[in-house]
């Protein structure tokens, strides 16, 4: 850029920050509002000294370290001016550059000299370590990420969502019916009764207790006092009203009680 | 054991079935462990080239095989999906890289290479993405726990192992010049570099 395009840049930057400014060195003009996009495209001190290295084309394993201190120095101060937060590292990096130059400038006996490590070399180190780093970081964002640049494919699974019930084999019942009948049998009289036993009677009664109570285990239904014939005509019920799906039987698992409710009975 | 072209949409059917990568001993229970690894490795191969020019492919990833879809078509997939995924943000992406390829690290190590000090968030991010974990500590004061990335992290960017990393590239002596991080330093700003 030509001298006089610069002047009244440097006029600005003095008349923005409020306070003399000229020292600041005119490639570091940087407009307010910018400052802080500044600071946010920066990770930080050993960022901040790659991009000027970068942008003046240094040779990074052999830095000019008093125009990169200068640079660097200028835009911590510009910073620092904005009153914007500035990371410490950035200062302890000012500090470590400085410290560079000067045992840079510092006269060294002969003798010292082959065995003395380069004051810049920890520093270079570093500088391509982050860079190497900074590459990687950028290539791995660079690669098909599940849930950002490709999804995972799943086809719907038809899956029965139905509640799965216990199921009851016709063993259980027997068993059931088994000792129901061996109950009754210790209590019978001998006495032949004359009920009426109608298969359809019993079921209207077995509904109706099943009206009153919802649930009732199987033995529950049946009287062995009235006698087998009883108990019998009310199995007949409960089997005919099980079959015309008036009424669920259940069983939690062999041997478990068995329980009789009322078919639908959530549905009101 | 079923013929070949069974085998093959068995496996089809349930890897398409799985959100999450089948492993390769999963795959063999489907056939009660009667195909050898071999076979099955080649039947994977053909079910990947039978979907070859699909919008979905099948991939080998870490922990075992998926199929996703093909990355030229999530803009689409965008398009159905109100909120874009965030990206992570260059501190999440750099911390990430060195976990990847300096593993195991503590944050002190993460934070030598990068020179800034590593936030906590940072470290949760990873974490709850499920990207990284802490496989121990090192026995120095304040023994700092050391992490290394997970199987996640590979299989969600689509690697087998952490060989298929891209390689750490290695630095010019001299940078080429990269396009600024930020336009505000304008082009007047060319000083002479002067040692």
């Amino acid at each position: 850029m030509s001298e006089p395009a610069q002047l009244p840049l440097a006029a600005r930057v003095a008349r923005l920050y409020g306070e003399p400014m000229l020292e600041i060195p005119q490639d570091l003009y940087i407009p307010p509002d910018a400052l802080e996009v500044i600071l946010d495209a920066f990770e930080g001190p050993l960022d901040l000294l790659l991009y000027l290295i970068r942008r003046e084309n240094l040779d990074i394993l052999d830095i000019p370290m008093a125009p990169l201190t200068r640079q660097y120095l200028a835009y911590v101060e510009a910073m620092r001016s904005r009153n914007l937060d500035l990371a410490a590292e950035y200062l302890v990096m000012a500090a470590m550059l400085m410290a560079i130059k000067s045992r840079l400038l510092l006269p060294r006996p002969p003798a010292a000299e082959a065995l003395e490590e380069d004051p810049r070399a920890e520093l270079v180190r570093r500088l391509l370590e982050y860079e190497r780093m900074k590459k990687a970081a950028r290539q791995l964002d660079a690669l098909p990420q599940l849930g950002r640049d490709v999804l995972a494919v799943s086809v719907w699974v038809e899956r029965t969502i139905a509640e799965r019930l216990p199921e009851v084999n016709a063993q259980d019942l027997a068993e059931a019916w088994r000792t129901l009948l061996h109950r009754a049998r210790m209590l019978a009289h001998h006495r032949v009764s004359r009920e009426e036993l109608s298969v359809r009677e019993h079921m209207s009664g077995v509904l109706r207790r099943l009206q009153e109570r919802r649930v009732l285990e199987f033995g529950e239904l049946f009287d062995p006092a009235r006698g087998v014939a009883v108990l019998v005509v009310t199995l007949l019920a409960v089997l005919e009203l099980a079959r015309e799906s008036l009424l669920e039987i259940t069983q939690a698992e062999s041997f478990a009680p068995i329980y009789v409710k009322l078919a639908h009975a959530e549905s009101h | 054991m079923p013929n070949p072209i069974e085998a093959k949409r068995i496996l089809e059917a349930a890897l398409l079935a799985s959100p999450e990568p089948v492993a390769l001993a999963d795959l063999k229970r489907l056939f009660d462990d009667q195909v050898g690894a071999e076979t099955l490795k080649n039947l994977l191969a053909e079910l990947r080239a039978d979907w070859e020019g699909r919008a979905v492919e099948l991939v080998s990833l870490a922990s075992g095989w998926r199929f996703q879809t093909r990355p030229e078509f999530q803009p689409f997939a965008e398009k159905l999906q109100p909120d874009k995924p965030p990206r992570y943000s260059r501190a999440v992406m750099e911390t990430l890289a060195i976990i990847a390829y300096r593993q195991p690290v503590t944050r002190g190590d993460i934070e030598d290479i990068r020179g800034v000090v590593v936030s906590t968030q940072i470290i949760q991010a990873l974490e709850n993405r499920g990207w990284i974990d802490v496989v121990g500590h090192r026995d120095t004061p304040g023994r700092p726990a050391l992490y290394a990335t997970t199987r996640t992290f590979l299989d969600d960017l689509g690697l087998r192992s952490l060989q298929e990393l891209p390689p750490l590239e290695e630095i010019a002596k001299t940078l080429q010049l990269e396009p600024a991080p930020s336009p505000a330093v304008p082009a007047a700003a060319n000083e002479p570099a002067a040692g």
